[in-house]
């Protein structure tokens, strides 16, 4: 007979020798990405199926014991129901996919002539224009934010400029609406988009469009039967680079986008600091998680698609 | 002459990259607090910033938080890295990808709720972390950059040949000098610049701070951020110019160490 400690003791040191080497190695990350993010997530989950109370922390726990022998557990969904029912939620989902669409597209239209442009320098210029596209990205976001709130401002650059040469008598109203917040995401995600669409057109074999033009086909018809077919990869990349940060974005539309350009990271920022309704939030996030989610799908069953086709 | 239209583009590309930020750094020097009126050079606006004790105490917070969260987050990272390209067939292998990656793509409103919420579960249940402050910071920042660090590191690990680490395990050297003598070497750029964009994530996070950082722990980008609400100031301007030109001269010494580094290698293998 095992005294229980000693069998402890045993199972323990076999444990030991098997989390070796390897094993520690794989086990270190997962354990940090198990405990600081995939708990968290299902924390999420639960708690926006659960009440807002008040107490600290402001939910009700979703597993009770009834009358010690009844386990009971209520899943609410009210609150998924309410989102869907407010009239401001449903708003706010819309005012955030229609600036990230806008803004999407619009860094595709400034995007692709500039990295077809930096595709046809020299060499040399080339690694110094990708540098100097980049550069930015590692300064600060918030400074970059800044930046245009420095320009568009009441008392900013525009403005001033403007009214000292006496176009204007008043300030323009130029911030704090959805245009401002649109060009604010725009500035600071179009590196994401001119990236992949660089490293997509530099793979083009330029003898193909040489050879449109031989058959007499025009520049415009050689654009787009040649070169935009070809850098598709690269349009859905960039896209979902840009489109998947500015759904959830906060910072941009709080700093320029003004009080009606509610988007979904505001609503759920508000829920929480504003009106400390633990429940909604984390609601919203899942919701704003499925808006994330699905683009990423969307663009991972296109490049299935086209792997099945290649191999065929 | 005949203008030519990629440089045209790239003119106006260029200048709606950089004008905005030129702008902040020629107002840094403006003597007035006003933009509309330029009365003469000044550095003024840096004096104020570098004796305002907020700011400076903000700065030492953001400096240790980032460095700590970089560090840490490449030695995991590096090692997840290694697990993603170098083991094969262990169980949960793609879910172990997924839960990596994911975090690249969560917006930063939800990854603060939910670590916060996590927080709060947690020292109800462990008594730990008892309260929230540095600490808590660190760890939210170290799960945003892992993912960062992972991919990058993950990338050179691909790219290169494999033949060096199966000759030297041939000759009989153990994995773990295989790994410091060969592997380390030659991943190195990659995880030099795996710790500078940790390091900048870091300092420039503002939302996954505010949910998470507690009374004592207020980070620049946080007072930066609250003191942006009241629309543009001269102490920022000067702020950010200093902030842009450390980050960018750091960015441009570690990419220039890089690429003589890899030019190093290439000679070396041909």
């Amino acid at each position: 007979m095992y005294r229980i400690e000693e069998l402890i003791i045993y199972r323990l040191t076999n444990l030991a020798k098997k989390i070796t080497g390897r094993n520690f190695l794989i086990s270190l990350p997962s354990a940090w990405i198990i405990v600081f993010f995939l708990c968290p997530c299902f924390i999420l989950l639960k708690i926006s199926l659960s009440d807002s109370v008040i107490s600290s922390p402001p939910y009700t726990s979703l597993v009770d014991w009834i009358s010690g022998n009844v386990l009971q557990i209520r899943l609410n969904l009210g609150n998924y129901m309410s989102l869907l029912s407010n009239e401001m939620y449903m708003r706010g989902f819309a005012t955030s996919v229609l600036i990230a669409g806008a803004s999407t597209i619009c860094c595709l239209l400034i995007g692709f002539p500039m990295a077809l442009a930096i595709v046809r320098s020299s060499p040399k210029v080339r690694a110094m224009l990708l540098t100097l596209v980049i550069l930015p990205f590692w300064t600060s976001f918030l400074i970059r934010v800044y930046a245009w709130l420095m320009l568009l401002s009441p008392s900013g650059f525009i403005n001033s400029f403007l009214m000292k040469f006496h176009l204007i008598d008043a300030p323009l109203q130029l911030m704090n609406n959805s245009y401002a917040a649109c060009i604010g995401i725009i500035y600071a995600y179009l590196p994401f988009m001119i990236f992949p669409l660089y490293s997509a057109i530099e793979k083009i074999d330029y003898t193909l469009i040489e050879a449109a033009y031989d058959l007499g086909s025009s520049p415009m018809t050689a654009f787009f039967s040649i070169v935009v077919p070809l850098a598709m990869p690269g349009i859905y990349a960039g896209s979902a680079l840009v489109f998947v940060p500015a759904i959830g974005e906060f910072v941009i539309p709080e700093l320029l986008g003004g009080a009606q350009t509610l988007t979904i990271g505001r609503l759920v920022w508000n829920e929480f600091f504003g009106n400390l309704s633990w429940p909604t939030a984390a609601a919203l996030s899942i919701i704003l998680l499925m808006f994330v989610v699905f683009p990423i799908v969307l663009a991972q069953r296109r490049k299935e698609i086209r792997l099945l086709r290649d191999v065929r | 002459m005949k203008i030519k239209w990629p440089n045209v583009i790239l003119f106006f590309g260029y200048m709606f990259l950089y004008f905005p930020l030129i702008c902040i750094v020629v107002y840094s020097f403006n003597e007035s607090r006003l933009v509309s009126v330029w009365s003469g050079f000044s550095l003024k606006w840096y004096k104020a910033l570098l004796s305002d004790p907020i700011i400076l105490r903000a700065t030492f917070t953001s400096l240790k938080v980032a460095t700590i969260s970089a560090t840490v987050s490449v030695v995991i990272g590096t090692i997840a890295a290694i697990v993603i390209t170098r083991f094969h067939g262990f169980r949960g292998k793609s879910l172990f990808i997924g839960a990596v990656t994911a975090p690249l793509v969560m917006p930063e409103v939800v990854l603060g709720l939910s670590i916060l919420m996590l927080f709060v579960g947690m020292e109800k249940i462990f008594g730990w972390p008892a309260g929230r402050g540095t600490t808590t910071v660190i760890i939210a920042h170290i799960t945003l950059t892992l993912s960062y660090v992972t991919m990058l590191v993950q990338a050179r690990l691909q790219d290169f040949d494999r033949s060096i680490e199966e000759a030297a395990l041939d000759l009989g050297a153990s994995p773990l000098k295989v790994f410091f003598v060969i592997t380390l070497p030659m991943i190195f750029p990659s995880i030099v610049l795996g710790w500078l964009l940790a390091f900048a994530l870091s300092l420039d996070d503002v939302v996954i701070a505010s949910f998470v950082a507690g009374p004592g722990a207020t980070t620049l980008p946080m007072i930066v951020f609250s003191s942006l609400r009241f629309g543009i100031s001269p102490e920022i301007n000067a702020l950010a110019t200093i902030l842009m030109t450390v980050l960018s001269i750091g960015v441009i010494i570690a990419a220039i160490a890089v690429h003589r580094k890899n030019s190093q290698q290439g000679i070396s293998t041909e």
